[in-house]
């Protein structure tokens, strides 16, 4: 391992890694969705026959994970400015964490049946 | 409390060494600039860059979840994407505009994010040059693809 990446653990350090994590990933699909949509200057056809991808039941998987990655990421980005421009932010950095995570998690069961329920019609029938 | 207190300075280490006929001699501070002093060759590209992360992840916040409402929630959520869904759109300047946005600043704010990625883990020199000089490369295409692709849609293609 590089030098200087072992830090002091708890919330802290997890969130900064999550951070990174999620953001790599969110980086990669980013490219790959511009290209995709690129598509819509090579025909119609092209672009629906990829889209469909988008719509198969593994893939609104997948779609479930970048939803999670990218509220994390925005939540957790809210709370890394609060930490830097608020003078109570490091105080309470914990705090906003969990805050974080509550939040992300009504959201994530928020967006269950949006973005899953149609593949879960698909793979069960209905 | 008698008048005395307000001052620190009792009558004996208050006895003046300085006043107006017998100034203190003028101390330079120890950094202070002249005109002998180079000018820095830094710039402030990593603050700018630092505050650059902040604003753009602001905007990008409703952008993206605004991106994701539609796109994956509202109205039977993906399924009802295709090139008719992108051609109703993007038949406006609202939308387009929304989308040119989110484009660049989502990939400038992801590529100072990796390029930060690789100067914290990439050690050797020659190892962080290549992977800047891949991750730059890829960015511009991309945003110069994105751009080109919002700016030259043709919904009647076929």
């Amino acid at each position: 391992m590089p030098a200087g990446t072992l830090y002091r653990g708890r919330e802290g350090m997890w969130s900064w890694v999550a951070h990174r994590v999620t953001g790599v990933l969110i980086f990669f699909f980013l490219f790959v969705h511009v290209l995709d949509t690129a598509l819509v200057r090579v025909s119609p056809e092209a672009y629906d026959e990829v889209v469909a991808t988008y719509k198969t039941p593994i893939v609104a998987l997948l779609e479930y994970g970048l939803v999670a990655a990218i509220l994390f990421h925005a939540l957790n980005g809210l709370r890394v400015i609060a930490v830097d421009f608020w003078s109570k932010g490091p105080r309470y950095q914990k705090q906003m964490l969990w805050s974080v995570m509550a939040i992300w998690f009504v959201l994530m069961v928020g967006a269950l049946y949006p973005v899953l329920g149609h593949a879960v019609r698909e793979v069960f029938g209905s | 409390m008698s008048a005395d207190t307000t001052s620190a300075i009792g009558p004996v280490e208050g006895a003046r060494r300085y006043d107006v006929d017998n100034p203190a001699p003028l101390i330079e501070a120890p950094r202070k600039r002249t005109g002998k002093t180079p000018r820095s060759t830094r710039g402030n590209f990593e603050m700018a860059a630092w505050l650059f992360m902040r604003l753009s992840g602001v905007v990008l916040v409703v952008l993206v979840i605004g991106h994701l409402l539609i796109q994956l929630v509202l109205d039977g959520g993906v399924s009802k994407i295709g090139f008719a869904f992108v051609a109703g759109r993007w038949a406006s300047p609202f939308w387009q505009t929304w989308d040119l946005l989110m484009l660049w600043l989502a990939m400038l704010h992801g590529a100072n994010g990796l390029r930060t990625v690789i100067n914290d883990y990439a050690e050797r020199p020659n190892t962080r040059l290549w992977l800047k000089g891949l991750l730059y490369t890829a960015t511009v295409f991309t945003i110069l693809l994105g751009t080109l692709v919002i700016f030259t849609f043709d919904p009647n293609i076929r």
